[in-house]
């Protein structure tokens, strides 16, 4: 067959987020990849200047419909940090339960998309079926399935229970069962095998070269983990292991999900063990002094950051969001030429892409030279908070 | 058995057409049902595969832009008049009433059509994911039809006897094939599941990589009709390996009162072809999708060797036994 292009997306059933690739292929073999990012812009930077910090933390937690805990730790550890405030450790422990938590059910989700891309829907119905048990733990913490609002600055929203602390402990068992269960699933079931061993092989070079975060990363032996190499929350005093791989392929990438999987338990049973008792949060001065920070954190997909400048006022005067999805599309880019076109949903799901996160900025159009800088032109609604806006229906 | 009104039953009511339709309706609900609950899920409800047929029969038929709508009519229907054709020649409740010498290659062809229907219609929807699912479709055809051509016509060999009919017989005086050719019994049914494009074999219309392969661009009732083609082929399939493998709908012996014989046939007719979907639907749950060029290894190196190698053992038992 000639070169074809084969358009993957903004609407594909592969996908169910905005991005394109124009895969040009030459039958099934794919000789070059287009990428094409950025179909959303949602104006949450632009937004999260005009909020004060309590308004801010809900917004950022939507962020991501997966990591709404990460993006709003993050920032709330900035800000406490910019503050020079330390927050209770029995907040810290509720934070690392709810932070480990998210991880397992985003780790559960991604073991399903990536059975389902291969056409695996077994595994794909089980995991979404256990993935539920820590939705539900999620629930009786919090309140909500997705977006759990428990940050606040200087603490967590909301205690934990005996009895919501018992039943958590209840589930735990069984979860690690199914979790011990998907590793041998993983290494007998033959088409899993021969569908991920050898997919989208990343050396530790390349790793390195092309920025890789997260499990990706950790997937081709980048032993690199924000978690024990910059500890915050409670993780200095948990006994945990940084799990990775030397395969660098979608095999290697899955076998170190699982295992964080496992640990991700590991530390959810200690903290629930043992959590120190106290108070869950600490009066925080309603403004920030002036200063600009960098607040990393690993969350499931990888590390993100956000870079925080306070000017002395209750609002940021910039937060800029590195979310682990952009740092990880140049590695798939490079991991997809010469595979098969069969090969690109199950790699371009390996690295658990999450555009929701990653597609935040505008376009500049150089020809007539507008921008987003306007913020109704880039259809942001006001905020019924601000001063300004106040008697507006 | 030649009376003209009892062909005309046998072809549109019981077990032809109006039978066939029904059946195949609901293999497609237990296939749905078991795979549902293997999967911890609920499943659809009895009547599903009815009201999708007729939801499907009642929506609006798009044509793509420059496409011969009239070729994109008749290909679903000629693939549907194949697979009925070849479900005439499958013993139902007894030997068929239409069984000639050679019908075993009939039905082999017939069977073959609607991936060469799917093919067509990917190749004419002028989308580039119904190409690619088309150009895969025709890929894998040459992959799996020569095994399992060479599994099903080792009963032949063994029997003598190149008509379906005559192979059942031959197994009501004997064995059942199953126990004579094992190998070729598991080369059967692989290859069907690959005919019927299900998991693991389902790389022409993979979903998640090319939408829907040649499906893309069918609505309306070209759509309901290649699903029911498919649905009927599953039937024609399963009642294929019975007959062929599994003794088909005929007992080792006779029963007393005449009528009695039909109605026994027609309970193993069933349990032997919900045996074989039952088969069928485990595989499709217990396995992902392969890639064609994994398929084609293992289709050319492994199933067609199993196959040629069945095919010697049939010739040597012949040889030593069967022939006198």
């Amino acid at each position: 067959m000639p070169e074809v292009v084969v358009p993957i997306g903004p609407h594909h059933p592969a996908l169910k987020e905005p991005v394109n690739f124009r895969v040009i292929a030459d039958g099934e073999k794919i000789v070059r990849l287009e990428l094409d990012l950025s179909y959303n812009h949602r104006g949450i930077e632009k937004a999260a200047e005009q909020r004060n910090f309590i308004r801010v933390l809900p917004l950022l937690e939507r962020v991501c419909g997966i990591c709404s805990h990460s993006h709003a730790t993050v920032f709330a550890k900035g800000i406490e940090e910019i503050m020079g405030i330390a927050i209770p450790p029995r907040a810290q422990y509720i934070r690392t339960i709810i932070a480990e938590l998210e991880r397992m059910h985003s780790h559960l989700l991604w073991l399903g998309i990536a059975a389902h891309e291969i056409g695996f829907n077994t595994l794909f119905m089980w995991t979404w079926r256990d993935r539920e048990a820590v939705q539900d733990t999620l629930e009786e913490m919090s309140g909500n399935r997705v977006h759990y609002g428990m940050n606040e600055i200087g603490g967590v929203r909301c205690d934990l229970t005996p009895a919501q602390v018992g039943a958590a402990l209840l589930r735990l068992p069984n979860l690690e069962e199914r979790i011990k269960k998907y590793m041998d699933i993983l290494n007998s079931e033959d088409t899993l095998l021969i569908r991920f061993r050898g997919v989208g092989r990343m050396s530790k070079e390349e790793a390195l070269k092309y920025g890789a975060v997260g499990p990706t990363a950790r997937a081709s032996g980048v032993d690199y983990d924000v978690r024990r190499d910059d500890p915050y929350l409670a993780y200095a005093e948990i006994p945990w292991n940084v799990i990775t791989d030397t395969r660098g392929d979608v095999y290697g990438r899955t076998r170190v999900r699982i295992g964080e999987l496992r640990e991700s338990l590991q530390i959810v049973r200690y903290c629930l063990e043992n959590i120190p008792g106290g108070p869950i949060r600490i009066d925080a001065p309603k403004n920030a002094p002036k200063g600009e920070i960098l607040s990393r954190y690993e969350a499931p997909r990888g590390e993100v950051a956000h870079y925080i400048r306070t000017n002395g006022t209750d609002k940021v005067e910039r937060v800029d969001i590195r979310s682990p999805t952009l740092a990880n599309w140049t590695s798939v880019a490079m991991c997809l030429v010469n595979q098969n076109l069969a090969d690109i949903p199950v790699i371009v799901a390996a690295i658990d892409p999450c555009l929701s996160c990653t597609c935040r900025m505008v376009v500049v159009n150089q020809k007539d030279s507008t921008n987003g800088t306007d913020r109704t032109n880039v259809g942001i609604a006001p905020d019924p908070g601000d001063r300004r806006n106040r008697g507006r229906p | 058995m030649t009376d003209p009104l009892f062909i005309l039953f046998y072809i549109f009511i019981f077990p032809g057409f109006f039978f066939l339709f029904g059946y195949a309706l609901f293999l497609s609900y237990l296939d749905r049902k078991i795979a549902a609950r293997m999967q911890q899920r609920v499943g659809p409800p009895f009547f599903q595969p009815l009201a999708d047929l007729i939801k499907m029969l009642g929506k609006e038929v798009i044509n793509p832009d420059g496409v011969d709508w009239r070729v994109f009519d008749a290909i679903p229907v000629v693939a549907l008049a194949a697979v009925m054709t070849a479900f005439l020649y499958v013993p139902v409740i007894g030997a068929s009433p239409l069984a000639f010498q050679g019908d075993l290659v009939v039905v082999l062809y017939l069977m073959a059509l609607p991936t060469i229907a799917l093919f067509l219609l990917g190749w004419l929807s002028r989308n580039i994911f119904s190409a690619i699912g088309g150009v895969r479709a025709v890929t894998q055809l040459f992959i799996y039809e020569v095994p399992f051509f060479l599994a099903l016509l080792t009963p032949a060999i063994m029997a003598g006897s190149w008509s379906i009919s005559a192979i059942v017989l031959w197994q009501q005086h004997n064995l059942w094939l199953v126990f004579l050719q094992p190998i070729g019994f598991i080369v059967a049914l692989v290859g069907l599941q690959a005919k019927l494009e299900r998991t693991p074999f389902d790389i022409p219309e993979a979903e998640t990589e090319i939408v829907a392969g040649p499906w893309t661009e069918l609505t309306g009732r070209r759509l309901a009709l290649m699903h029911l083609t498919t649905e009927i082929s599953l039937v024609v399939g399963s009642a294929l390996i019975a007959a062929l493998f599994l003794g088909g709908p005929l007992l080792p012996w006779t029963l007393s009162p005449p009528w009695l014989n039909p109605a026994a046939g027609f309970c193993l007719f069933l349990l032997k072809t919900l045996a074989v979907l039952l088969v069928l639907s485990s595989i499709t749950v217990a396995t992902g999708r392969l890639r064609i060029d994994q398929l084609n290894v293992i289709g050319w190196k492994y199933l067609a060797s199993a196959a040629l190698v069945q095919v010697g053992i049939v010739l040597v038992i012949n040889y030593l036994w069967v022939t006198p």
